[in-house]
């Protein structure tokens, strides 16, 4: 049963992984703004093609 | 002839207004105003044409824009606005009003194709907020400016202190501190169930592990996570005050003294999870509480209604000053649509000056050369000469700041519930934690003192100390969908403790800027169509008025036109002559006895009769007047009385009318009002009432459009719910009622848990699961009462 103490180790240094990328998404300013790429992802890249909607 | 009157009505392919005229059309395609027209020119030029694909009428009306920007020329002017620059980029932010639909995102977002000096631009769609990136040695930030504006989004530069307020307010790291808390909680959890499952004896080596490791995932949060609670008990204790903060840091320290006591002496589990559990609940509920309008700012006085920049004459020369460096003696050139940032004496041209948003007068006043001209007025028509007599920190209406209503702090208004519970609780709390380790300590020392930290942890206020912040974020959400926005979660108890309202007259019982057009003569259409000739070659807003309420009518040929400042117009149209304008104008003489503005019509020296023009009050000033019953209710106006009788009939009682009241004396009478008991609410618009929504108990400012400027106030209300008020009231008191018996719910959590700790056998399960069940009853059960409060007063 030692092997406890690896695995607590291994799935503690997990979360702490992921504890730190919520961390450099936070500090990266990801979290910022959450509402405007919902709109963006709707617009067209290339905009020339786009048909006239009524 | 008829065909002609008749002509169909079209909307702006621009911005989806009525158009009045046929003139402006480009491409097949009708305008409302050259404004419109123009900034679809600059599309078209551009290829951006799909920018009305993605929307109908995307854009906003460009009827009223002066498009002066050369103040930005000044560095001085324009380096207050970049956030960053160097030889090769520069970075700034603008507040951009106008956006408002995926449009407004993808043109803004496509300012490279029009000007390739843009490197980047980010549109933030809820702060309504834009992101640019430019090179300076191609575009000066006018340029930048100027081409916004050009596409028809022109930064409002004088709300600045939008953007700089929330760049200073995001300094707090409550996510982060969440997230630590959150991930300390699940992983502590993990490693307390097997101890509360039961270990068997050969297992037992590890229970010891589990309690080292549970101790050191707690140090961040208590040393982290937690410590805000410490150092804001230690600031209450320092003033005195018995603060809520003060049992939940003791519960904090208690649970972590004892825990590390009771892992090292082998003595028992802890009570780690609890801990993690206990601040990150509490934390959540402080996020909830923070509720954030980016777009709204309550904090505006007089320097954010004022423009950045005048224009100032020097040696024949116009040369825009910023307006922290105008002096005395300088004369500065104000024109349309502009407004006057100092007392100053007019020099030339015909003022005709709407001193709506500072007295509260409705209708514009005209002013002779010489006479004095008081800050904030408005210049309508063409442009004025003025020199200006006192600085601005010394004009008359920007006095009202110094009165000591604008120093005082806002902490000592209205206490909240939790406040002036958190006192008693807390005495409580430490007598029976006391008396319980007096009574066991005699018997057994350590049996004493278990009971007595228990007593602490069982009783740590979590449950009341997140009671207040969900029902309050609750009934925000809700006023929030109702268009009325708080300033903080605390004016919701505020508003349930109000029993005396205030209101002001013009703009906010009344619509601003729309008045009621009534015309009083039997006109024909020829008639019309040489009345409608007349006013359009005029700025007047009452010849606007008239245009818009004739609407699109073919222009005559005029012959002679003569426009007279404050009076009226006499023109000859295709042979007729035409006198519009003011009795004294028109017949020479003057009558007093009129309770509204009325124009008068004589065509070929023939009276027909009048234009008359009343306020038009909001929808829902009679449910509002209908108050008066349960709320003492003020009518406050700084205008003339001449509308006495009409609101007679909302208010009914005289003596709660008070006309021609100056911004100080507003601000007087709610000081009056207060005296004795009264908690006085004030509504007002203006920046006259900025003296009496500061000196209230809750100043709520009115508004029609929330982007635009409003004076600093508790909350904001938009004019269209006006009506509502009322309800919003009786919610308020609702939430109160939410939060009373939330409370009595956790306190019956709080018996229950020390009925066991009294004792001083509390195990580490029991409040392990007492902490949380009680935080999620209390959780449901104030968003379910919350909006079911909401439901029965129609608010949802």
């Amino acid at each position: 049963m030692n092997i406890i103490y690896f695995l607590i180790g291994c799935s503690l240094l997990l979360a702490s992984c992921f504890l730190a990328a919520f961390f450099w998404a936070q500090r990266s300013g990801q979290n910022e703004d959450l509402h405007t790429p919902a709109i963006r992802i709707l617009l067209d890249d290339d905009p020339e093609k786009v048909e006239i909607k009524k | 002839m008829t065909e002609t009157l008749t002509a169909q009505k079209s909307t702006c392919y621009h911005c989806g207004d009525d158009c009045f005229t046929t003139d402006f059309i480009a491409e097949d395609k009708h305008f409302c105003c050259q404004g419109c027209k123009s900034v679809y020119l600059v599309l078209a030029e551009n290829k951006l044409c799909n920018y009305y694909s993605y929307n109908r009428h995307p854009g906003s009306s460009q009827a009223r824009t002066d498009k002066r920007f050369d103040y930005l020329s000044d560095p001085a002017v324009a380096s207050d606005l970049i956030d960053y620059t160097d030889p090769e980029k520069t970075i700034i932010t603008f507040y951009i009003p106008q956006i408002h639909c995926s449009s407004c995102l993808w043109l803004l977002e496509q300012l490279n194709r029009i000007n390739p000096a843009v490197h980047y631009t980010r549109v933030d769609f809820l702060k309504k907020q834009l992101n640019v990136r430019f090179d300076q040695r191609q575009l000066t930030v006018r340029g930048l400016v100027e081409l916004l504006s050009d596409i028809g989004y022109e930064p409002v530069i004088r709300l600045q202190d939008v953007i700089k307020e929330q760049a200073s307010a995001t300094k707090d790291n409550l996510v982060s501190k969440i997230a630590v808390a959150g991930f300390c909680f699940g992983n502590v959890m993990l490693l307390s169930f097997p101890e509360y499952l039961g270990m068997s004896a050969f297992e037992n080596s590890f229970k010891y592990f589990f309690g080292i490791v549970n101790v050191l995932i707690c140090l961040p949060v208590v040393f982290y996570s937690g410590w805000g609670y410490f150092t804001s008990a230690y600031q209450h204790l320092k003033n005195k005050v018995l603060h809520i903060d003060f049992p939940l840091a003791l519960g904090i320290a208690v649970l972590f003294i004892r825990t590390v006591a009771e892992v090292f002496t082998k003595s028992g589990p802890g009570f780690a999870d609890t801990l993690c559990g206990l601040v990150f609940f509490l934390l959540v509920g402080k996020f909830v509480q923070k509720k954030t309008y980016y777009h709204i700012s309550f904090e505006r006085d007089y320097r954010s209604f004022f423009p950045v920049a005048v224009h100032v004459i020097e040696h024949g020369k116009e040369k825009p000053v910023p307006l922290s460096q105008l002096q005395t003696n300088q004369r500065i050139i104000i024109r349309h649509n502009e407004i006057i940032p100092a007392d100053a004496i007019l020099l030339k041209g015909d003022a005709l000056i709407d001193f709506s948003f500072v007295t509260g007068e409705a209708i514009p006043v005209s002013k002779t050369l010489g006479e004095i001209i008081y800050a904030g007025g408005r210049q309508t028509g063409g442009a004025i000469e003025l020199e200006v007599i006192k600085a601005v920190s010394q004009s008359y209406l920007t006095q009202l700041w110094n009165n000591e209503a604008f120093t005082r702090k806002q902490h000592n208004r209205m206490q909240t519930f939790n406040q002036r519970v958190g006192k008693y609780f807390t005495i409580v709390l430490l007598a029976i934690a006391l008396s319980s380790f007096v009574f066991w300590a005699g018997e057994d020392i350590r049996r004493g003192l278990a009971a007595f930290t228990a007593v602490l942890i069982v009783a740590c206020p979590c449950a009341l100390a997140l009671s207040t912040p969900f029902t309050m974020s609750a009934a925000l959400s809700i006023f929030d969908k109702n268009l009325f926005y708080l300033k903080n979660p605390a004016v919701v108890e505020q508003l349930a403790h109000i029993d005396t309202i205030a209101l002001d007259k013009t703009g906010t019982i009344t619509n601003s800027g729309s008045n009621e057009v009534e015309l009083a003569a039997p006109l024909n259409d020829k008639q019309k169509q040489l009345i409608y000739t007349a006013c359009s070659g005029s700025n007047h807003p009452l010849s606007r008025m008239i245009c818009k309420y004739l609407g699109a009518i073919e222009k005559l040929k005029t012959d002679s036109y003569d426009e007279i400042a404050g009076k009226g117009i006499a023109a000859v149209i295709s042979n007729h002559s035409v006198r519009l304008g003011s009795a004294d104008f028109v017949f020479n003489y003057s009558n007093v006895t009129s309770y509204s503005t009325k124009v008068y019509i004589l065509i070929d020296d023939v009276y027909y009769g009048y234009f008359s023009f009343r306020q038009h009050y909001r929808e829902g000033i009679n449910d509002v007047a209908g108050l008066a019953g349960t709320y003492d209710i003020h009518l406050i106006s700084g205008d003339q009385d001449h509308e006495r009788e009409e609101l007679k009939s909302f208010f009914r009682d005289d003596a709660r009318m008070h006309f021609s009241r100056s911004p100080q004396e507003k601000l007087d009478f709610i000081k009056s009002l207060q005296s004795g008991t009264h908690k006085v609410m004030m509504i007002g618009d203006g920046l006259n009432d900025s003296g009496a929504l500061k000196q209230s108990d809750l100043g709520i400012a009115i508004t029609d459009d929330v982007n635009s400027f409003s004076p600093g106030s508790d909350a904001i209300l938009d004019g269209r719910s006006f009506g509502k008020l009322p309800a919003f009231l009786k919610f308020a008191k609702d939430t109160v009622k939410v939060i009373h018996a939330s409370f009595l719910i956790s306190l019956t959590y709080n018996l229950i848990g020390l009925s066991y700790a009294v004792t001083g056998r509390l195990s580490p399960l029991t409040a392990a699961i007492l902490m949380p069940v009680s935080t999620v009853t209390i959780i449901s059960f104030t968003s379910i009462a919350t909006h079911l409060a909401a439901k029965r007063r129609k608010l949802l």
